[in-house]
């Protein structure tokens, strides 16, 4: 359970969290926020937590984590890479950029390595269509990406190896 | 009190009153799905839509969540409003033709196609069982999960929540579950099997206060 390593076993930094957001209902979202940052997806046992403590049927935290595209339920990877997919960066080839990120990762999109290390998604417009094609990982923008880019940005983060040719790769959801 | 005019009977009702409650105390029957009044005031379905006269216009609004207002012109049941509620009887029935309560509304209504693409969802987010859950038995058990065309009522992780207290409410009160249409054979999302096709015998003065006065009108028996 390679995801599971980071949560700490019972989500106890949720109480924190829930106290430096005031520890109101009214602020459920950027509670779910600090959560998501903390663990890169929302865990089950944090959502629990977080209902319980602000008094809320879980139902009602579950409805909002499933509402925003934003987060996660299931476990996500420490790099966030979004690949733009939109009309201005579809015609400047955004596709070939895709396949080349898919491959150098060895997951398709949506997926996460299986060292929890990336998460691939794909956007339908950055805003920054001038740029495009884009990248985002993280907070960082790459701009007008092309096939021969995505090796050196990769390499920029981390624990970035490339599997192996034959390498199985299972993505545990 | 407010005073305000519905189907040409003017009324005076306490503040606050929604429209829908002004009219069935006149014996005028508005239609309604989502509402229930032991429910707080939700407007998700747009059955209960009523047009309100603006000077030279008039707008289209639900009466359900409108509130009575001083001076307020309502028609209940003019062209337009019989209009768009049959197209918004079958937009319900395209999501949820397995409803009793809904092919009851459309053979009333003189619903007599669909012309939307059906899509079975067995459910048309109206939210009774949430606000009932929530509302009547302060369980919240169940509520709205995703959104867009994934949104739907569930339990958080699909488990029976510690919250549910087993009452059946939610059932009893959806129009689908236990209201659900038992015809054999739905043509194009439609029974048909309780269609109104003659028309009805009502008292000399009716106000519609039969929900079986339907598409076909009624006649009056002396
Ligand atoms: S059965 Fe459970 S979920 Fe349904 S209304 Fe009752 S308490 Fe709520
Ligand atoms: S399950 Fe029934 S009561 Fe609940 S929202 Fe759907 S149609 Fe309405
Ligand atoms: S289409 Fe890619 S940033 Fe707008
Ligand atoms: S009854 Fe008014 S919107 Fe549903």
């Amino acid at each position: 359970m390679g995801a599971l390593r980071r949560v700490d076993k019972n989500c106890a930094c949720v109480e924190s969290i829930i106290q430096s957001n005031g520890g109101g209902k009214d602020s459920l979202i950027s509670i779910l926020q600090d959560v998501q940052a903390e663990y890169h997806y929302l865990p089950e046992k944090a959502l629990r937590r977080v209902a319980k403590n602000l008094g809320l049927p879980l139902v009602q935290v579950y409805g909002v984590a499933t509402f925003f595209k934003a987060f996660s339920l299931k476990p996500r990877g420490k790099h966030l890479v979004h690949v733009c997919l939109g009309t201005a960066c579809h015609v400047r080839r955004a596709p070939a950029v895709l396949a080349e990120v898919e491959r150098h990762l060895g997951v398709a999109k949506g997926e996460t390595t299986p060292n929890f290390e990336f998460t691939l998604e794909t956007v339908n417009c950055l805003g920054t269509c001038a740029l495009g094609p884009i990248v985002m990982v993280d907070e960082k923008y790459y701009g007008q990406m092309n096939v021969g880019k995505v090796k050196k940005m990769l390499a920029g983060y981390k624990k970035f190896s490339r599997p192996k040719r034959d390498e199985k790769i299972k993505v545990s959801a | 009190m407010v005073e305000l005019t519905i189907d040409g009977i003017p009324t005076r009702v306490p503040e606050g009153t929604t429209v829908v409650e002004a009219a069935r105390d006149l014996g005028i029957v508005i239609p309604t799905l989502c509402h229930h009044p032991g429910l707080s005031p939700y407007g998700a379905c747009r059955v209960c839509l009523v047009e309100v006269a603006k000077g030279k216009r008039s707008s289209l609004e639900a009466s359900c969540t409108l509130p009575a207002a001083e001076g307020q012109v309502i028609f209940t049941n003019s062209a337009r409003v019989k209009a768009t509620r049959k197209v918004i009887i079958e937009l319900l029935l395209a999501s949820c033709p397995s409803s009793k309560t809904l092919q009851d509304l459309a053979a009333n209504f003189g619903v007599n196609r669909v012309r939307f693409q059906i899509k079975d969802k067995n459910c048309i987010l109206c939210g009774l069982c949430v606000r009932y859950c929530k509302e009547q038995m302060q369980s919240g058990g169940i509520g709205f999960v995703g959104r867009g065309t994934g949104r739907q009522v569930a339990t958080a992780f699909s488990v029976t929540p510690e919250e549910c207290r087993n009452c059946g409410g939610c059932e009893w009160i959806c129009p689908v579950c236990e209201r659900a249409c038992t015809a054999d054979r739905l043509v194009n999302g439609l029974c048909g099997g309780c269609q109104n096709v003659f028309p009805v015998e009502t008292c000399p003065v009716c106000v519609n206060c039969s929900q079986s006065v339907g598409a076909a009108g009624h006649k009056v028996y002396y």
